[in-house]
């Protein structure tokens, strides 16, 4: 640490190229805070799906609806614990850019498929009792300040009610709190009763089930004995997990996460070059300096040290500062999309990752300049002089 | 007085391409505990290199080199480091200060090097600041300082750490008269006063006069007597 005031000094020396670097840096590491935040969002999804849950739709595709009836006929195909269904609603709270998503489902049913959803036993009680009542996510209800008892109304773009009104209210009788930080809190889940005897088409007929599986090890036989069950219906079926049905809907979201690590890739190893020539530059300027020190006792690792402090310095300086910035912007500034990334933050192992990132720039940077003033000979390189 | 430096039989060989230079040829030197030396020579004739082997920076390629019992010739590159750090002080022509560093900054330098803590430290600088009469200076940069007192912060940290031998290439050739004079006194009461070795490299009749013995560097020898040119 007595060394510290030294590798101050030499970062003052070159004031602008030093600014120019930790700026390079700094920019880097907002970036990289903002894409791993991205790109968590996006597979966090994937993660979350249970393991021990199937998703049937139809097998022409999920637009296509399922009729309620399936329900009990897939609850005796062997291996199935309990299904449940759901329905894309696709409605529109105050401006189309309000992005959620709204399902119609039983209630009982639906909490029971997804314990990780909690919600207060008086609020399963007034969902009960309240035919038109709604629950929400905890992050949803803060979004738009929802409070139990208000009036949501959300207009309809597929399900015109049978009076011919587009506009659906609901009242909010409950809110749930994901059970981990990666629950999806954002949900609007109202009665599928309701819902059924309103709608003005389609009656009796769902958008998918979600099945529990008594066994995880045997989900693909039981998926495949549900298919079996429906073939050459008039609605056939197409069962996979829930992590293949979630991955489905994220495929491109798969190829985004690709690019944006070549994104990153790409951005790192430019940084590497700007701080390595940085370091080189610093160090060749040098020559003598550091031929002074070592004839003044330095040992060529202590030289070797100083350099690579300094490179280190400078990559903490502008990752720190960076990746301060970026966790503020993700945590403070939330989803930039304003819905489409229902789970944003940043998590823990990638912060560890960015500063890891940030040790190793400044590693890699200040190796071989540092290696070459090790190697420096005194009498050399001070009868440079 | 006991010798302090003593040099036997030795020769430094440079290799330029396929053709070998001999700068030294068995030459013997010995240098008493707080004497002053100059030594002469002309361009190219191997002083700075001589200093050099006395001095740890360089190995000759034949002969012993002894400082204070001590054969530095054979020293591995951490060991003769730190026997640096102890025991040898070094002076350039051209100060070689860190200039990003201040006086004070650049003196303490060679005190990094050792157990000493902050205070222990900012008293040693403050002392071999005194020495060289540069203490209402300490807090400047060395851009800040003209050339001699560029070369008395020089000294002083040459001589922070209190080593017994003291190293100097050229040290007024880059000054005028007298600030080269100042810097000559203080060599001179290094030696004299704090019983300093002193071996000093210079082209300057006047500034070898100051010292207690001159010695001129002659196709490879040491010889006492001027020879004519
Ligand atoms: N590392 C080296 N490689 C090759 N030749 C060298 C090296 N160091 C010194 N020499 C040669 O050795 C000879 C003596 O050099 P040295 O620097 O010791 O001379 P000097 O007496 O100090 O000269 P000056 O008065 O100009 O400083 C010169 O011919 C020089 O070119
Ligand atoms: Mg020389």
């Amino acid at each position: 640490m007595k060394y510290l005031h030294l590798l101050w000094a030499n970062l003052r020396r070159k004031k602008t190229r030093t600014i120019l670097t930790v700026l390079s840096i700094f920019v880097a590491f907002v970036l990289f805070s903002l894409l791993v935040a991205v790109e968590h969002a996006m597979d966090m999804g994937v993660s979350v799906a249970g393991e021990d849950r199937l998703v049937v739709r139809h097998k022409v595709s999920l637009i296509q609806l399922l009729p309620e009836s399936y329900e009990s006929q897939i609850e005796q195909v062997e291996g199935v614990a309990d299904a449940t269904y759901a329905t894309w609603f696709g409605g529109i709270y105050q401006d189309p850019r309000n992005y959620f998503a709204q399902f119609p489902v039983d209630p009982d049913e639906y909490l029971a498929m997804y314990p990780e959803f909690l919600l207060s036993e008086e609020e399963r009680a007034a969902w009960r009792e309240t035919r038109t009542g709604a629950v929400v996510g905890r992050g949803l209800a803060e979004k738009y300040g929802w409070k139990l008892g208000d009036k949501v109304p959300i207009q309809a773009t597929i399900w015109v009610q049978e009076d011919g009104s587009r506009t659906w209210t609901f009242d909010v009788v409950g809110i749930y709190d994901g059970a981990e930080q990666g629950t999806d809190d954002t949900q609007f889940l109202f009665r599928y009763d309701y819902f059924d005897e309103a709608r003005g088409m389609a009656k009796g007929e769902i958008g998918w089930y979600m099945i529990r599986v008594e066994d995880p090890e045997r989900a693909a036989a039981v998926a495949a004995a549900v298919d079996a069950r429906f073939a050459n219906s008039a609605a056939e079926t197409d069962t996979s997990t829930e992590k293949a049905f979630v991955q489905g809907f994220a495929k491109q979201v798969g190829n985004i996460g690709k690019m944006m690590a070549a994104v990153l890739g790409a951005v790192f190893f430019t940084i590497l070059l700007v701080a390595g020539n940085t370091m080189a530059q610093a160090v060749r300027e040098r020559t003598e300096e550091l031929g002074v020190l070592k004839a003044m006792g330095f040992t060529s690792r202590q030289v070797l040290g100083l350099v690579v402090g300094e490179s280190c310095l400078i990559s903490v300086l502008g990752g720190g500062l960076g990746l301060a910035l970026g966790w503020a912007l993700v945590t403070l500034g939330g989803d930039p999309t304003g819905g489409a990334l229902p789970i944003f933050f940043m998590p823990a192992p990638q912060v560890a990752l960015g500063a890891a990132l940030v040790v190793l720039l400044g590693l890699l940077a200040g190796a071989l300049p540092a290696l070459q003033a090790m190697r420096l000979r005194v009498a050399d390189a001070l009868r440079r002089g | 007085m006991s010798t302090l430096v003593r040099a036997a039989g030795v020769s430094k060989d440079f290799k330029r391409g396929a053709e070998t230079i001999h700068v030294l040829e068995s030459l013997d030197l010995e240098v008493r505990q707080g004497e002053f030396l100059a030594l002469m020579g002309p361009s190219g004739s191997g002083k700075s290199t001589l200093l050099n082997l006395v001095g740890g920076l360089d190995r000759p390629t034949r002969g012993v080199v002894e400082v204070g019992g001590t054969r530095i010739d054979d020293l591995p590159d951490r060991k003769l480091a730190a026997w640096r750090a102890r025991h040898v002080g070094f002076v350039f022509q051209f100060y070689n200060l860190l200039p990003v560093l201040t006086a004070a900054r650049n003196v303490e330098l060679p005190l990094l090097l050792t157990p000493l803590d902050k205070k222990a430290r900012r008293r040693q600088v403050a002392t071999a600041l005194e020495v060289v009469r540069l203490t209402d200076r300490a807090q400047h940069y060395p851009r800040q300082l003209s050339g001699g007192e560029q070369q008395r912060a020089g000294i002083a940290r040459a001589i922070a750490s209190d080593p017994s031998l003291i190293l100097a290439d050229e040290p007024t050739g880059d000054l005028d008269r007298k600030s080269g004079d100042e810097v000559l006194a203080i060599l001179h009461t290094l030696a004299s006063d704090h019983g300093k070795t002193i071996i000093m490299v210079t082209h300057d009749p006047l500034a070898a006069e100051r010292a207690d013995r001159t010695l001129h560097l002659e196709k490879g020898r040491l010889v006492e007597q001027e020879v004519a040119a």
